[in-house]
Order: C-alpha cells, then structure tokens, then sequence
C-alpha cells in the first residue's frame, strides 16, 4: 500500500524510435516490480495514462533514437525535467537499427514504403504525422546522457541494479557487468 | 471545426493519436487513429545478406519479435528451397506458441486490465498496472507470472527473452535437451492455472461491459488467417483464408505465391501506418480484421482439450462469427490457454530431442515468402535476392496494417457513442483509446511513434468560445 510518509522517487521511463524490447526486458524484472513499487512512483511511461512529460523527474530511462522532430523536442523536454537521464539500450546509446536507414536518403526511404511498396493512393504522409529527421541520432548527440545502458535489449538484471543503486544515491558501476552488443 | 485530439494514446504497444472531429453541434463527425513514426526496414535491408534477415528482422518489434523471427526465417527457407527437418518445425512451433502466450499476457494484464479491474471511469494516475499491483496483488502477481512463463521458454530455447537467437535459415541452430524439456513442463499446470482463472473471471465481468461490447469495433467484416486442411487452430503451417462475417469462405487457399492478389496496401496522408485491404473488392469494401478474434472465428476447433471447452462457450456469444472487437481480449485468454496446451503435447512428443535441426543450402531461388499468425494476426515476409544473396527488395505486411481499417472505423463508432458535444469527460476518452488498445496494436511492429503534445483538448462552438477543456 502506499504510504504518503515516504516519498517515492519520481521515476519515467520513455519509448523514442526503437522496437519497445528495452522496455519489455524492463517488465522481466517481474516480480521485482512488485517491489519497485513500494519505492518508485511511475510518473510518466509508455505503461501509465499521464499524457504530458511532468516536472521533477529523478530518473528518466530512455529507449530509442532520436529519429523525428517529435522526438527531438521530447529528449530537450526529458533532460530539461529529469535530473538522471539514462540511454536505455543500443538505439539510444549509438542510434543502432533505426539509424540503419541512413546510409539511404530519407526520400528513399520514404518512397519504397509509401510509394513502391503501395497498391493504391501512392502518396508519402505529411499531415498530422511529425516529420523525420534525414539523420537519426543517440541521444547524447542531442543532450547530456548521464548513464548508458547498452545492450539489445540490456538485461532484466542490469535495468534493475542501476535502479536500485540510484535509488541508494549511488551512481551505478556497471563497467563488470555488461558489454556492447550482449 | 472543433477537434479533440489525444495525444499520445497509452497502454498501447507504441504511441499514436487519436483526432476526433465535432460539428457546430457538438456530434462526432469524424474520428482518426494516427501513427507518427516509420523506421523503413523495408529499406534498410536492402543489400545485406539474406541470412542477416532473421536477426535484423527481429528488431522490428522488441514484443513479439520471435514472430518477426520465425516468419524470416520461413522467407529465407523458401530462398534456400528446403523442407526443414521435422524436429525443427516442432522447436519452432514452441517458440511461437510462447510468443503468443507471453504477448497475450502483455496486453490482457499489463495494458487492458486496469480498465476492466479499476474502470474505464478510473483516476487515470491510478489506472495503470501500478494501481493493480496496489489493489489487486493477486491478479498482478498472476499477470507477471504467466508472462514470465511465456518468456522463460523463449529464453530457454532462443537463449535470450526478448530478441532470441536460436531459429534459423533452415530450422533452429542446435537441438533441444531433455532438461530443458523437464524444466518448463514443471511450470506448465501453474501456467495453465492462472489462464483458467483468468478467463473464469473475465467472463463474470463482461456483463459489466454491455455498452463497451455494443460500440468497440462491433460490425460486420471480413477476417483473415490461417487455415489447414483439419480446419484446426493454426498459427504455423498452413494457408491464408478469408471469411465473411457470416463464415463463408470468400477466399481460400492462398499462398506466398499469391499473397498480393487477394492484399492491397493504400498509403495515407496522416498515418505511417498503411491500410490493407482485400484486393477483390477494394478499399471502399475491403476491411478485413485479423488476430484472435479472426482465428477463432476462422477455425472449426481449437484441437485442444480445454481450449475447445472454452471456444464452444465463446461461439455462444452469437450466432455467426463474433464481431464486437471487446471480445478480442477474450479471445486472448483463450488463445493463451490453446498454447500452453498445445506447448504440453509437443513437449511430449520424443521427435523434439532429435539431432538433425537444420537444413543446410545456398539459394535455390530468388524469392521468399515466410507466413505466420503471430500474437496479432497474419504476418508476412516477402524477399528478392539478387545473384550473391543480397536483398534486392523486402515487402513486408504486418497485423496491425491489416486492422488498421478496422482501428479507425472502430475509433469513429466509439466515439459517437461516448464523446457527447459539450461536455467531455476523461472516462469516455478513454474508451476511445480502450478501442485501440482492443486491438492490441503493435505499432513499434508497424512503425511506432511518441507524441509530444500533451493531452489538452478544447471543446469550441462555433463562434469559437471555450465550451469545455480538459488536461491531463
């Protein structure tokens, strides 16, 4: 239950331009979620209903490149409101699959999908949905990045020892523990 | 003219937005499901090795990426012209039926039971799986437990939860060990526990859904999947049926051959998300639904003990196939419990502990088609190598493409049953993403986005004076 006396850190966890697998080894902590809960709040997640990046967020964990305009005024907003930012996993640490399509045009890309790959109404979208960037970036091209989490996706294990180190006030260590490319 | 818009929609397997248009009286005109971002596999795949594609294909989707997984791999099988060995097809139909046990416990229990356990009318700070583990530990703990099942066997045939290795070009990369085997058949009956209670529960709660059941997604369409010739539960060999609403066959028989005359894809101008359409009666016409709901309207019999118990009840809710999209969710159960038990026979069988699991070839053709029900429905790889193997063009069609007709003409009739005029209320916003999440779409599979627009929506008349705002 919770108890109003013990404040709770304010922990996001965010979902760039990446495949969600860095949130659901997130959700392999399992039963460690339990757990979590009595110590973190979970005030903005792909796995909660707020709507808008709230204010004073102790840690936010990021998933994903930085592939949209969308997305590059979400990571400005993130490091603005979060005191630990972490790249969560290879997309957000060196821009790994989603920055595959660089090498390619974007108007390239665009049009195999929407135009070559289309029986009808060939037509590339450009209302309502935000507009790509023609190079995809990690996030620390973009802001500070206070700790990395590479991996695809980092371990279950991993995701919860930075946490839990974090919410001891420590700066995790996780030089032994995990490689590129694991 | 007035417009709602939520932005991003939640507890969805990706981000998109919903618009919802009012006229000067304050009716739903019009309502539209958006997707907002693309990563163009279909491209970044071109000139790399056909054999890459089941790793880099994988990456599509960090939720069910053992389907991407598999259904390359078959693409790549039918490159290399090989039947797999037998041993193999029997490890990497377990690999699916994990996936979709531990995909469906994702959407039932993470996403969709806060709104059935808290309300569609909840705190929306409460409404989440945090607010479940809060007041209903039990179901929470269950919830965990029965995803955990689905991803221990993934791990311990693929090595690796989320984005196995394991499956192949030409079956799986080394056999299966017997302890391995003794390991997940101890977990089965908890597994099997936990569903059954699920499903028990869910069905004493859907007279508590009336309003949801008549508006989600509750019309008459074509559906798609997979048919054998046992007319059984399939989600790994066979070929493609549709079905009208009324279960007559309109299209059987349809292989990787032929895929692209029955599927058209149309692009939109405010979506990364295309619509899939069947071909013969064009767009206008076309709306197809597939996952859950689809197969088992599709097939005959689950050919499971338990699961057919449960399907006949299910047929019960009416007379032909059932339409109401709210019954996807139950749908999921049942399709849980199909694939634990289906999970228990293959187990049982000697065959699996078999040595020979891969067939060994270089091309024999320049194209390949793989086809797979995954956790969401029909899931299709199509490649073309040039002479060295490298891939020339990829064509690939995804589940949430073939719903994506079904989603916004499911948004629309939501929301002229929820949304009124000139009063809005968080409860009826989030039935209209409810719809959505329904579906269970897989946008990261897709394409997959994130909004940055917070939710703040201004209900305007005419004459543009504030009538109602809403924040959250």
């Amino acid at each position: 239950m919770t108890n109003a006396n013990v404040a709770k850190a304010r922990v996001a966890t965010v979902w760039l331009d990446g495949c969600s697998g860095c949130h659901m080894s997130l959700l392999d902590m399992d039963e460690r979620l339990i757990l979590l809960e009595e110590k973190i709040e979970l005030v903005y997640s792909p796995l909660v209903d707020a709507k808008q990046f709230p204010e004073n967020v102790d840690v936010a964990l990021v998933e994903g490149s930085v592939s949209s305009e969308d997305d590059l005024h979400k990571i400005r907003l993130i490091r603005a409101n979060s005191k630990v930012l972490i790249a969560l996993g290879d997309c957000s640490v060196t821009g790994n699959i989603p920055s595959m399509r660089t090498v390619f045009p974007l108007a390239k890309v665009l049009e195999r999908v929407y135009e070559e790959n289309t029986t009808i109404n060939k037509q590339v979208p450009t209302k309502i949905v935000p507009k790509l960037l023609e190079r995809v970036m990690p996030l620390h091209e973009v802001v500070n990045v206070d700790l990395y989490l590479p991996g695809c996706p980092p371990s279950a294990q991993d995701i919860f020892f930075a946490i839990s180190e974090l919410l001891e006030g420590r700066m995790p260590d996780l030089s032994t523990t995990m490689r590129f490319g694991a | 003219m007035p417009t709602i818009t939520i932005d991003p929609v939640t507890r969805i397997e990706g981000h998109a937005r919903i618009t919802v248009q009012l006229d000067e009286q304050g009716e739903v005109q019009d309502a539209r499901f958006h997707v907002t971002q693309v990563r163009g596999f279909e491209k970044l795949c071109q000139g790399r090795p056909f054999t890459e594609m089941p790793a880099l294909m994988a990456r599509i989707c960090g939720i069910c990426p053992t389907s991407h997984l598999l259904a390359s791999s078959k693409a790549c099988d039918d490159i290399m012209a090989v039947r797999i060995p037998e041993t193999a097809e029997k490890l990497r139909r377990i690999m699916n039926l994990a996936q979709i046990i531990q995909s469906h416990a994702l959407s039932f229990f993470y996403l969709s039971s806060p709104d059935f356990l808290l309300g569609m009318d909840a705190d929306p700070e409460e409404r989440n799986i945090m607010g479940v583990v809060r007041k209903y530990p039990q179901m929470a703990r269950d919830g965990i437990k029965l995803r955990q099942f689905g991803q221990r066997v993934l791990e311990t045939l693929g090595g690796k939860r989320v984005h196995p290795g394991w499956i192949v070009p030409g079956g799986v990369s080394h056999p299966f060990l017997a302890e391995q085997r003794d390991q997940i058949l101890g977990e089965i009956p908890e597994a099997i526990r936990i569903t059954r209670n699920a499903l028990h529960w869910f069905k004493g709660q859907i007279e508590f859904f009336r309003a949801e059941v008549r508006s989600f997604a509750n019309f008459p369409s074509l559906f798609l999947a997979m048919a054998n010739d046992a007319q059984e539960f399939s989600a790994y060999n066979g070929w493609l049926r549709f079905i009208d609403a009324n279960l007559n066959i309109v299209a059987d028989h349809i292989t990787g051959a032929d895929y692209m005359n029955y599927i058209g894809e149309s692009a939109n101008d405010d979506s990364y998300l295309k619509s899939t359409y069947f071909k013969p009666y064009g767009l206008a016409n076309g709306m197809y639904r597939v996952g859950p709901l689809a197969r088992l309207n599709m097939c005959k019999s689950a050919g499971t003990l338990q699961a057919d118990e449960e399907l006949a009840e299910f047929r019960e809710l009416e007379r032909h196939s059932v339409l109401s999209s709210f019954y996807y969710h139950y749908a999921r159960l049942i399709e849980i419990l199909f694939s634990i038990e289906r999970m228990d026979t293959l187990l049982h069988d000697p065959e699996i502990l078999g040595k020979n699991v891969r067939a060994h070839a270089a091309p024999n053709r320049f194209e390949g088609v793989g086809i797979l029900e995954a956790p969401r429905g029909t899931l299709i790889h199509h490649y073309h190598i040039d002479q060295n193997g490298l891939i020339e063009t990829a064509n690939l069609v995804i589940a949430t493409g073939h719903n994506n007709l079904a989603i916004n003409h499911g948004v629309l009739q939501v929301a002229r049953q929820f949304v009124k005029g000139n009063t809005l209320e968080q409860g009826m916003l989030n039935r209209v993403e409810a719809v959505v999440r329904a579906f269970d779409p897989c946008l990261s599979c897709s394409t997959h986005a994130i909004g940055t627009m917070p939710l703040d929506i201004q209900l305007l008349s005419a004459d543009g004076a504030v009538l109602d705002r809403l924040r959250r």
